[in-house]
């Protein structure tokens, strides 16, 4: 700890998690943003996560209407990441936000209020009784920086044209000042923020500035009454060109590059769904990409528009969540039976049913694998970070249309609505896409069933004379029902259909996966396995286990259908082998039905939100001292 | 491109149709063959897309690209096609049940839309595939295998459905009566937006005298009127019958009788924007002693919702200041580590 000139101490820390948390209406996703990226521009590891509740708009100031931003940031910023289990700053700009956030502030941490969010109204819809709020909530009174930010706002834009209710929502931006002082942000990072941002209203971005300095300087003044600050410097840098990014964002900027590396129209058939939405939001704005977004009447629909994309031509995709692939699982299948290139994403949430829409889950593993009627195969890949998800969707699309098959990227909540900094790709190192058209010279001879010996794609056959040449010659009917594997008519010989079951399945067994790495330690008495969005939760407990002294590795599954080629060898390598899940073992199943012998302990948690880093390493210590 | 081929009705044929004997499908498939020909089509611009039932196997008997799509969605799976390729000739063909039942949403999303498909609903009031149950267009009380007492339930009538969800064409026309259904289906082709003909057909099996007043040549003449765009809406052996309009009504009036001419009988007007009068003419029925309206019934030209899709690409495209993918990250917030 350094002594500062006037007796405030500085701590040195490698990392510290923030968690902003108020009305649904507090701008609390804007702050939390705000702070992320003036922490990652310093080069910052960050990790961000919004809880934001699933009413629309619940009333104000009310429990369930309290929306939260929690960031993570260390001093690496090639450190694979989480938000962070327990938050060392807690901002809760009213009683109903302290009241249902506090469970998520370690001991000892900060706690910033909004003061006069806590009137006698305010208190009786959070349903506290008793006027000392601190005392009924058990809040540490040596760890509060109390605020009125409601009053200092007023004061400071006073003088201002601004209406009440717009000064009134400058507040998060007060409370980002006094975080930014405690920590030792840049406070010209953030007024550049704010200009760009609000670069059509600078107006706007002045009002937002003055609150911000005014917060700042409270801070300092007061000395925010904290016995110490924390400042969190950049041990490690990673040159580059970074931005943050969202999972869902990633993926839709995943799918633009291939399409364009592939030389495709993009387009989406989509149905609003939460968590996936922001897909078809984000996409429906690239027009000058030539992407071609059609928002449909129904889940059904958008598969079945995007095989009709598909079959002329294009980039096609659906977006959606758990219930939609119930709705699409008869189109899927249809893509299955025709080898129409499709990517269908499937952003998880908590289920069945309808289910915890804005939060989690890995629930829907067994069912892109396993729900839909007949042998049905498709390639499955779990992107494993927001940033991950740029790389998940590119390898969708380009196996897509090699193989001529559709391909399902499994994402979830957590990941697509997280966002972490993401190092730009140099775009003339993404790997080439060639889609399997079939060649010219088979205009007289073409069936839409004749097939590369190597990879058993079949040729894809375009309609049309627009763009690539006459279609002429290659005329030809796709359907559901099975086809025979030469001429492509209708067949029910029951050994073609055997025959036909099977090249589906090893066309799909054949596509190149790389290998699952191991990290850790290699020689570790105890292997953690996960796919997909827990990586970083379990990467980090392996972390933890490994400075305590244990010997630990964690082998984390992107490629979920075909396995890694190495994935038996591994499995079977470690005495012990725990297989952690948010879910009730979906994945741990699907391996030991691969792997021969394999039996793993499980880890299981569905409660809709991420892992805890501190209760995995309990649960491991359990494991290797028993 | 290349060539300037007209293809023949019998280029367009392939395969052997395995419906009944006497089906209407067999009907269908030979006036659109025809229908092909005539507007110029060729092989490779051409798609048909169709979903499950009798009507579903139409596309193996064809000899463009086609796809035989899922129960209901063969709408759904058009619209894709027609978006990302407006230059294709886009055909769906739907039964009854596939088309209005499964498939009723996407039926009037694609009218609303107004993508630009040639829609074919074949209407036998039936399902054929599966042996004989009642469809949404059987009328009420029709008993078959799943209402063996009965229905009791109304039916859908396709152009109210249409002219619901804001249809712009619809056209009806009898399976076996050749030159008319080829006559419909080129104005259906013609016709730039979503259009709809309605086919009525027998189904000999499960369905059998389905439409019996108008499914001859002589019914027709007498229970059927003729609708053409600017002539008056006359019917009858003599075409002695004509169609008034009185009060929120349509009446049937005799020529020279009660003074009535030629001259009072309500001219048809199918690119009328108001679907009034098109409506009252789709829904007459002769139970309700009107003969049943044949020909394109209405015929309004609108803006399309595949072109109005692509030509928002081209504007946006021009007013945007990035046409690549790396263009697009550099309208992001970047930030430098060094």
């Amino acid at each position: 700890m350094i002594p500062m000139a006037d007796g405030l101490r500085i701590k040195e820390l490698d990392h510290v998690v923030v968690r902003f948390s108020g009305d649904s209406g507090d701008g609390m996703q804007l702050a939390g943003n705000i702070f992320s990226t003036v922490s990652a521009i310093v080069g910052n590891g960050v990790s961000t996560f919004p809880d934001y509740p699933a009413d629309i708009r619940a009333p104000q100031g009310s429990l369930t209407g309290v929306s939260a931003s929690q960031i993570q940031i260390n001093d690496d910023s090639d450190q694979v990441l989480t938000p962070g289990d327990r938050c060392d700053v807690l901002i809760a700009m009213n009683a109903a936000a302290l009241k249902t956030q506090i469970k998520y502030a370690r001991a000892g941490a900060i706690i910033i209020l909004d003061t006069d969010g806590f009137g006698t109204s305010n208190l009786e819809k959070a349903q506290i009784s008793n006027p000392d709020y601190l005392e009924e909530l058990g809040v540490d009174r040596d760890h509060v920086v109390a605020c009125p930010m409601t009053q200092m706002v007023e004061e400071c834009l006073k003088n201002t044209s601004m209406d009440h209710k717009s000064i009134l929502k400058t507040r998060n931006m007060f409370a980002l000042g006094v975080v930014c002082w405690l920590l030792h942000r840049d406070a010209h990072l953030v007024e550049d923020f704010l200009r760009k941002k609000f670069q059509k209203n600078p107006q706007l971005a002045e009002n937002d500035i003055k609150v911000f300095m005014a917060g700042y300087h409270f801070a300092g003044n007061t000395h925010a009454s904290v016995p110490a600050t924390y400042r969190i410097d950049t041990r490690k840098k990673h040159p580059g060109r970074y931005m943050d990014i969202t999972g869902n964002k990633a993926l839709s900027y995943g799918l633009i590059a291939a399409a364009e590396q592939a030389k495709m129209r993009l387009f989406l058939g989509s149905y609003p769904i939460t968590p996936a939405s922001d897909i078809l939001n984000e996409l429906s704005k690239h027009k000058s990409l030539d992407v071609v977004t059609v928002q449909c009447e129904d889940e059904i629909a958008g598969c079945a528009s995007a095989i009709g994309a598909s079959f002329a031509g294009a980039m096609a995709v659906t977006s959606t969540s758990g219930p939609g692939i119930c709705l699409k699982s008869e189109a899927m299948n249809l893509a299955v039976m025709d080898e129409l290139p499709l990517v269908v994403i499937d952003v998880q949430r908590g289920g069945p049913s309808t289910g915890l829409p804005t939060k989690g889950e890995q629930t829907d593993l067994l069912q892109v694998l396993y729900g839909r009627n007949g042998e049905s195969p498709v390639p499955v890949i779990a992107p494993v970070s927001p940033t991950d998800c740029f790389e998940a969707a590119y390898w969708a699309c380009k196996t897509a249309v090699e193989h001529v098959t559709p391909v399902v990227i499994l994402s979830d909540a957590y990941i697509a609505n997280g966002s972490g900094a993401w190092r730009l790709p140099d775009i003339g190192q993404l790997a080439s896409i060639h889609p399997h058209y079939a060649p010219k010279e088979m205009a007289d001879h073409y069936t839409p069933y004749i097939r590369d010996e190597k990879t058993l794609a079949r040729y894809w056959a375009i309609p049309g004379s627009w763009n690539n040449g006459s279609g002429k010659g290659f005329e030809h009917i796709l359907g559901g029902l099975e086809k025979d594997s030469v001429t492509g008519e209708i067949s029910n010989n029951p050994e073609n259909h055997d025959k036909m079951v099977r090249l589906r399945a090893e066309k799909v067994a054949r596509i190149p996966v790389s290998h699952v790495r191991i990290e850790g330690d290699e020689d570790a008495e105890l292997l953690l396995v996960g796919f997909g969005g827990t990586y970083g939760h379990l990467y980090t407990a392996m972390r933890v286990l490994l400075g305590k002294g244990f010997a630990v590795a964690l082998a984390q599954f992107k490629y979920i259908n075909p396995l890694p080629a190495n994935t038996q060898e591994i499995l079977l390598k470690y005495k012990k082998v725990i297989v952690c899940e948010q879910n009730l073992g979906q994945f741990a199943t699907y391996l030991r039905s691969k792997v021969d012998g394999f039996v793993p302990l499980q880890y299981n948690e569905v409660k809709g939100k991420p892992f805890v880093v501190s209760e995995i390493v309990d649960y491991c210590i359990k494991v290797l001292e028993e | 491109m290349e060539n300037n081929k007209q293809y023949k009705a019998s280029d367009f044929k392939k395969g052997q149709p395995r419906w009944c004997p006497g089906c209407g499908d067999h009907f269908f498939l030979s006036s659109f063959l025809k229908a092909l020909e005539e507007i110029g089509a060729t092989l490779y611009d051409t798609v048909v897309v169709s979903g499950i039932g009798c009507s579903g196997r139409l596309p193996y008997y064809v000899n463009t690209y086609a796809l035989q799509t899922i129960h209901g969605r063969a709408a759904s799976v058009a619209t894709g096609i027609k978006v990302v390729n407006p230059k294709l000739s886009v055909w769906q063909i739907s039964g009854d049940g596939d088309g209005l039942a499964i498939g009723g949403n996407h039926f009037i999303h694609a009218n609303r839309r107004n993508v630009d498909l040639n829609m074919v609903i074949l209407n036998n009031r039936i399902y054929g595939l599966t042996k004989g149950q009642y469809s949404p267009t059987s009328p009420r009380g029709f008993v078959s295998k799943s209402s063996p007492y009965g229905t009791v339930e109304d039916p859908f009538r396709p152009a109210e459905l249409c002219f619901g969800a804001r249809g712009h064409f619809f056209a009806r026309s009898v399976a076996n009566d050749g030159s008319h259904l080829v006559e419909i289906l080129k104005a259906a082709y013609h016709h730039h937006g979503a259009s709809v003909c309605e086919i009525l057909q027998n189904c000999m099996i499960f369905n059998n005298g389905a439409y019996e007043s108008i499914y001859s040549k002589e019914g027709r003449s007498k229970n059927a009127i003729y609708v053409e765009d600017g002539k008056p809406l006359v019917f009858g052996e003599n075409h002695e019958y004509g169609l008034i309009q009185k009060g929120f009504e349509l009446e049937v009036v005799k020529i020279g009788e009660n003074g009535v001419t030629l001259d009072d009988i309500l001219v048809h007007d199918s690119h009328c924007e108001d679907n009034t009068l098109q409506m009252k003419l789709a829904m007459m029925d002769n139970e309700h002693g009107f003969p049943v309206a044949l020909g394109v019934i209405r015929d309004v030209p609108s803006l399309t919702y595949d072109e109005c899709v692509n030509q928002q690409i081209d504007e946006v495209s021009e007013k945007k200041n990035y046409h690549s993918f790396a263009e697009l990250l550099e309208t992001n917030d970047i930030w430098e580590v060094r």
